[in-house]
């Protein structure tokens, strides 16, 4: 690792004051994701300011939702009476990720920053817009099985890892950031992160020196009908090949209410609105279910190695919009839930 | 009358075996302990001795704190003036802002228990609890555990009795080289805590309903102890050890040595 000043910061206009100053100082959540950057020299911060210890740690019930702190730990958000009881999708999402000392660490904020696992952003003898603007992308051409179907550009194809985020997509969660100043300013999750376009090295719409505070989750009403199914190589300890965040409201059997969201298969988690718009009104049936999957896909633009991701996914969806109809619950669902990929 | 030397922690079987395996040497293990040079030639005489690396093993989950001498403050650029409990002592020491936990354990406390198998999050051989929670020492920078109570393999036993986890680790054989041993021990120790808490799991089969105090299914084990990975696949025997622990029955053990002893 290259040196760096490290200070644990006590109160968040501190922490802002330091980040925003120096354009190369980062903010330390538990560190999973930075400390292990920082190790493979992909990120050179020349300053860290611990945000573990401000007051941003608390989950609290509002008159529109819960808010969720920003410094929270991912195990105690998943863990939380509230969250289980009124958002179980977000519980399965979290649950989903990493392992339990790894969600132990993981903050909520740092969860929502965390880079592209792309393995070229992680070499840093290769090429990558990501890292290092205007080397090139070496995945586009490259070995790109794990890497995006929908909305990458020819600057960057990798895919966003969360699967907090994935279910936060779902729930049309807001992002509560303060800058300098005490300037406070809410993001709509659908543009948090964002797509690659020429600019692959800004993963999302967050300036410098902004700090996550907290998310706020709205009021709904999918906690009965609510699925978080995630595919990968093995059954755990591993990234997302492809999940899906799937939630409903039926009035018999007729869908009222529908959010389907995508991790895997893009920059940023995938509202897959084709799909919903498609299933509003329609009955809660497999073959309506596929139907809305196949047209979401159809607009899918695979790359060499991962056309293999196309009809995972629409498996994925109709599997998921399933398991969220038999109310979420796990065992009903998972009989074969992993699976290799055999393109 | 001076005490009188004994092998610690051999159970009968396993001090006949040595005995005879080692004639020569046992007077000096009885002395001395065993030395590393004792496992070495108890390998040659026994090929791939299974009596070997079963105390090699055991060497690892027991490890012990060593008395360490409180170091004075260095002066290096970036440095960190800590202070924090591992294994309920104070300890103060500067510290490179680069440093890790798991180095600063390993390094300046000679706390060797914790290991390093990938440096990267991804094998939990550096499980450690701190403030009660099961994390990662190689992806936890020291300069964030100012005030933290760290415990770490060494910390789990009290005096000469084992912590329940450990002695169920060696009732049910859950180790074969040891490596991933005390990251295993700790992160099960802390998952007892974890399911007195009624925490779910990615295999749970609905979050929406918590209880306190759940009973763990062997799947539920197997999802919540994944962040351990264990080269030697010792698996089976890890989730009965564990089994045994949280249960309120005891689970047969499964192997004997080859005299039929247990
Ligand atoms: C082996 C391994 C397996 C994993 N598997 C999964 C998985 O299956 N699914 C999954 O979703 N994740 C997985 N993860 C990733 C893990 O979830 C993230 O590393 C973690 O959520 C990051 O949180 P953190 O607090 O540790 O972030 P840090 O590493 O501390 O920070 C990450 C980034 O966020 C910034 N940051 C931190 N807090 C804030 C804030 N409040 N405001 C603004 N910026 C902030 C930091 O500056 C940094 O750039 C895995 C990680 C590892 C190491
Ligand atoms: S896909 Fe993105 S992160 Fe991967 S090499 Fe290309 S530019 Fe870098
Ligand atoms: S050494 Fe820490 S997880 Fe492997
Ligand atoms: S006992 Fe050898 S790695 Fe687990």
């Amino acid at each position: 690792m290259r040196p760096f000043k490290y200070s644990n910061a006590s109160d968040a206009a501190t922490a802002i004051g330091i980040v925003s100053a120096n354009p190369t100082a980062k903010f330390l959540g538990g560190g999973t994701n930075l400390v292990d950057l920082m190790k493979e020299d992909v990120m050179r911060p020349t300053e860290l300011v611990g945000v573990t210890r401000l007051k941003y740690a608390k989950i609290e019930k509002k008159v529109d939702g819960v808010s969720i702190g920003a410094t929270a730990t991912n195990s105690f958000t998943a863990n939380h009476e509230l969250i289980r009881e009124k958002y179980p999708l977000l519980s399965m999402a979290i649950l989903a990720g990493a392992s339990a000392q790894i969600r132990n660490m993981a903050t909520n904020g740092g969860n929502l920053n965390q880079r592209t696992r792309c393995t070229y952003f992680y070499d840093v003898s290769m090429p990558c817009n990501k890292r290092e603007p205007g080397t090139g992308c070496g995945a586009l051409h490259g070995e790109n099985k794990n890497h995006a179907i929908f909305g990458w550009s020819e600057e960057c194809v990798a895919t966003y890892p969360s699967d907090m985020a994935v279910a936060l997509a779902a729930l049309d969660a807001v992002v509560h950031v303060e800058g300098t100043n005490n300037t406070k300013r809410s993001v709509q999750f659908a543009n948090f992160h964002r797509l690659p376009g020429d600019h692959p090295e800004n993963d999302n719409n967050l300036k410098h020196g902004e700090l996550v505070t907290s998310i706020h989750l709205p009021v709904n009403q999918f906690a009965d009908k609510s699925y978080y199914l995630k595919i990968r190589e093995r059954s755990s300890y591993a990234f997302a090949l492809i999940s899906v965040a799937a939630a409903l409201v039926t009035d018999g059997n007729t869908i009222k209410e529908v959010r389907i969201a995508l991790g895997g298969v893009a920059h940023k988690p995938w509202r897959a609105s084709i799909a919903e718009h498609w299933l509003i009104g329609k009955q809660a049936t497999e073959a309506n279910f596929k139907a809305a999957a196949a047209a979401e896909l159809k607009n899918a633009k695979p790359l060499q190695h991962n056309k293999y991701k196309v009809g995972l996914a629409a498996k994925a969806i109709t599997r998921a919009l399933e398991g969220a109809m038999q109310g979420g619950v796990y065992g009903a669902m998972e009989a074969d839930s992993t699976t290799t990929n055999n393109n | 009358m001076e005490e009188q030397p004994k092998l610690p922690d051999l159970s009968e079987a396993e001090r006949n075996a040595l005995e005879e395996l080692m004639p020569d040497e046992m007077s000096e293990i009885i002395t001395s302990g065993i030395k590393r040079r004792h496992f070495l030639k108890l390998f040659a005489v026994t090929g791939t001795s299974v009596l070997a690396a079963h105390l090699l093993g055991i060497e690892q989950l027991m490890a012990r704190s060593m008395p360490i001498e409180q170091q004075a403050p260095m002066l290096i650029e970036n440095g960190i003036n800590l202070s924090f409990k591992v294994n309920g002592s104070t300890q103060r020491l500067t510290v490179d802002s680069r440093m890790t936990l798991l180095d600063t354990l390993r390094e300046r406390l000679n706390l060797t228990g914790s290991k390093k198998g990938c440096d990267h999050g991804q094998c939990g051989a550096c499980t450690v609890i701190v403030d009660d929670q099961r994390v990662l020492s190689c992806l936890t920078l020291a300069a964030t555990c100012e005030d933290k109570k760290v415990t770490t393999i060494e910390g789990l036993a009290t005096g000469n009795e084992l912590h329940p986890m450990q002695a169920s680790f060696i009732k049910h054989d859950g180790f074969q080289c040891g490596y991933c041993t005390p990251g295993q021990i700790c992160s099960a120790v802390a998952l007892m805590d974890e399911a007195n808490n009624g925490d779910a799991s990615y295999v749970t089969a609905n979050v929406r309903k918590k209880s306190k105090s759940i009973k763990l299914s062997d799947e539920e084990i197997r999802e919540r102890m994944s962040g351990n990975i264990c080269r030697c696949g010792a698996y089976p025997n890890i989730v009965d050890a564990i089994r045994e622990v949280h249960g309120d029955k005891a689970v047969a053990q499964v192997w004997q040595f080859a005299d039929g002893t247990i």
